[in-house]
């Protein structure tokens, strides 16, 4: 039964040649649904292509389906994960700054890598600036980041039971609002390119 | 490709990662991990006494032997494969057709740092906070969507010359 490394069932250089392979997956996964290219990526909040959109909640919701499928079946227990603790102060100012990120860099960390590997010069340029960033932060850290990385703790908190509501329940609630937001982008995307055509995003290959 | 199908792809690869290793994806920690094995190489004593590298560094072992980094040599690989599969493998800039290369740079390096930055505060990025988050219904990866999107719809606005 999963996971199978916190439960030592797999060996740690198994465990790392595992990973490779599901890096792969998602390597192909990001290049094919169009996350190399930058106006694509940034379509999103100005309503000309929401691929993202689309890619990112399926995947999400993927994972969360099979993850808790898995978990009634018995095939995995998902509190024996690193299950992500919440740290909600943090997390909400450094979201805003990575949406910030967001719109001036047109990527995010692991799209960047993507754009970087196959040639596109601007996520080169993205990737060093997370790497300086990085390197600002950890020569920094204890003096402006330390206390305020750890404010707002609420351990490993689960929305579903912080709503009152079972994790099925709560996973339907988001997929209905997945379908209904696919259906409305795309109205979105069709009058906002009729309107004012966005030049040509180049390669869709879409 | 249909994005539903690419989202799909990416989803199995985080059911992956999960019953495999009880981790989601990640794409910052990489990043992390060679920040501090450059400054562990650099200054093994600083590391040591710095808060932010001493755990990643203290028991001795390289912080590149982490699954992290095998799962970004697996991203880089499947990208490439991709794209050469795509024949997007090609040296150029993305960006709007009315903004100079040179801008496009700049902005990009910028937003670079504040994803670094902000990454690291927030304890990940879209697929480390956001989206494995989800996969899982952490409280924390939906504040980390609603912070990431919504902040970007709000600044959305103030940088529209630059895509649109």
């Amino acid at each position: 039964m999963g996971p199978l490394f916190p439960q030592e069932l797999i060996s740690d250089p198994l465990n790392l040649f595992i990973a490779i392979f599901i890096g792969i997956g998602f390597g192909i996964g990001l290049e094919a649904g169009g996350f190399t290219n930058t106006r694509k990526l940034a379509g999103v909040f100005y309503g000309y292509d929401f691929v993202v959109l689309k890619v990112f909640f399926t995947a999400a919701l993927t994972g969360a389906i099979g993850l808790f499928l898995m978990d009634s079946y018995g095939l995995i227990d998902i509190n024996l994960t690193f299950y992500p603790k919440t740290f909600w102060i943090p997390t909400l100012i450094a979201g805003i700054v990575m949406g910030l990120g967001f719109i001036l860099g047109g990527f995010c960390p692991g799209t960047s890598i993507c754009a970087a590997s196959t040639g596109k010069i601007d996520g080169i340029a993205f990737v060093g600036g997370v790497f300086i960033g990085i390197f600002g932060y950890a020569f920094t850290y204890e003096s402006l980041f330390q206390n305020l990385r750890s404010k707002g703790g609420l351990g490993k908190a689960n929305i579903a039971e912080k709503l009152g509501m079972s994790n099925e329940l709560f996973i339907f609630i988001v997929l209905i609002i997945a379908i209904i937001a696919f259906i409305v982008v795309d109205k979105i995307q069709k009058r906002v390119n009729e309107k004012k055509p966005v030049e040509k995003i180049e390669e869709l290959g879409l | 490709m249909n994005p539903y199908l690419a989202g799909f792809i990416i989803g199995l690869m985080l059911i992956a990662a999960y019953y495999f290793s009880g981790e989601g994806l990640g794409g910052s920690g990489a990043f992390k991990k060679v920040v501090v094995a450059t400054i562990n190489g650099v200054n093994h004593n600083y590391a040591l006494n710095s808060a932010y590298c001493s755990p990643l560094v203290s028991e001795g072992k390289s912080p590149l032997n982490s699954w992290l980094i095998f799962e970004i040599i697996g991203v880089i690989f499947g990208a490439i494969l991709s794209a050469a599969y795509f024949g997007r493998l090609n040296f150029k800039v993305g960006k709007s057709p009315k903004i100079t290369n040179k801008t496009r740079i700049i902005a990009a390096i910028i937003g670079g740092i504040l994803w670094g930055i902000g990454s690291q505060l927030g304890r990940g990025c879209t697929s480390g906070l956001v989206m494995s988050g989800m996969a899982v219904n952490a409280l924390s990866g939906y504040i980390g969507l609603a912070a990431v999107f919504g902040g970007g719809y709000a600044f959305a606005y103030f940088f529209r010359k630059l895509w649109i």
